[in-house]
């Protein structure tokens, strides 16, 4: 069974769960940059949770079918078509061999995850299928799929449709609120810097990629005097290289902060002010560039607690779609 | 009247570098094929095409503004 992509979309990659415990090498976890909204989407279609489907930013892909094949769309909202007939998202639903999957303008979010019953089969790259194009690793050949490729899917466990209760997703608020955690490096900010990194309201730079998000529109960092340690370099951003944490916080030049995503580096000279907490780092995925932001400081019990609610809310839709 | 939608959230530009002529100006004829604008996202620019043929009759988004997907662009006589 397989697939045949029509047309791309604008960057389209095949993503599993990720690749983790290479991060020491350099290499990122990669993987789905909304994990959530993929585990959900290989759920509906009966597969397990880490199989690999399509992450399509901003724009969705056509594509065409050879066998008749159970696909559910997450993430995002985006009208779906299956030959010009719409369908739900969040739900899984039967495209028949021949019939063309594709979608309209983006309403809300910024990914859309497409499962398809069986899971993408491309060869597995230090354990995970998740393309990393500045790797040249996984997916398709390590990039984004392109016109004319045809994607090979696994055999597929059911064909049942079924959707899921939106009522168990969790509702989003504007201006989205991203909870913070403090570093290593909070003190180097100076006291007003720190307040005013929190009331600031922040935008989504049109910059953000699965790299790093990207922020402007708050006040530019304000940093504690001091001697630059040797081999820091001379800004006050700088420090002595260190290593970056999935969701943590940069200031490059003390101007714009960029939260590290799924596919960022993995050490550098920029000093990191905190990290976005582990349960607000799907949310980052569906932020569209200009939506607004606020940064919210929370407690390591605090960021537990929310870790602990996002896995009970995953069981909840586990046990729901079992 | 066609009206001319972003296909994606971005950046809209009207020209192809910033000392250039825009794309189009109002009473231009247009092929469906045509670029009326970019769109700036994730360090890439991608063309919107028209889409569709006509007269060009002026652009809705104002030049290096926001915009967000399915708003419209421009528009066609």
């Amino acid at each position: 069974m397989a697939f045949k992509v029509v047309k791309p979309g604008l960057s389209t990659t095949v993503q599993d769960l990720g690749r983790p415990g290479y991060f020491h090498l350099g290499i990122p976890e990669g993987g789905a940059m909304d994990r959530f909204a993929l585990r959900v989407a290989n759920m509906l279609v009966g597969n397990d949770e880490g199989a690999a489907g399509l992450e399509a930013v901003f724009m969705g892909p056509e594509l065409t079918f050879d066998a008749d094949t159970l696909v559910a769309v997450t993430g995002a909202e985006m009208p779906i078509f299956v030959d010009g007939e719409p369908r739900e998202g969040w739900s899984a639903f039967v495209v028949k061999a021949g019939q063309t999957l594709r979608f309209g303008f983006l309403k809300a979010g910024a990914r859309i995850y497409i499962a398809f019953g069986g899971g993408i089969a491309t060869p597995l790259a230090l354990g995970s299928r998740s393309t990393y194009p500045i790797g040249a690793l996984g997916g398709i050949d390590g990039r984004a799929i392109a016109a004319g490729d045809v994607v090979p899917v696994g055999e597929a466990t059911t064909m049942t449709e079924r959707s899921l209760d939106r009522g168990l997703l969790a509702p989003v608020s504007v201006p989205v609120s991203l909870r913070v955690l403090t570093g290593l490096y909070w003190h180097r900010l100076t006291p007003a810097c720190q307040a005013r990194f929190f009331a600031d309201e922040w935008v989504v730079a049109p910059e953000a990629d699965r790299m790093g998000y990207r922020f402007r529109g708050g006040a530019p960092m304000e940093f504690v005097d001091r001697e630059q340690p040797f081999g820091a370099g001379s800004d006050p951003s700088n420090i002595v290289d260190g290593c970056y944490s999935y969701g943590s916080i940069q200031v490059p030049g003390g101007q714009e902060p960029i939260v590290l995503h799924r596919d960022a580096v993995s050490g550098g000279g920029y000093f990191t002010l905190g990290a976005v907490i582990s349960a607000d780092m799907d949310l980052i995925g569906q932020l569209q560039p200009n939506t607004k932001v606020r940064f919210t400081e929370v407690t390591m019990e605090e960021a537990l607690a929310a870790r602990a609610a996002r896995r009970d809310r995953l069981a909840k839709l586990r046990a729901a779609l079992a | 009247m066609t009206d001319i939608l972003s296909p994606l959230p971005g950046t809209f530009y009207h020209k192809p570098s910033p000392d250039a002529a825009p794309f189009k100006a109002a009473g231009e004829a247009v092929a469906a094929e045509d670029t009326i604008g970019l769109i700036e996202v994730m360090k890439t620019f991608i063309e919107v095409k028209a889409e569709a043929a006509g007269t060009f009759a002026g652009y809705v988004a104002a030049d290096a503004t926001p915009v967000s997907a399915g708003e419209t662009l421009a528009k066609l006589d």
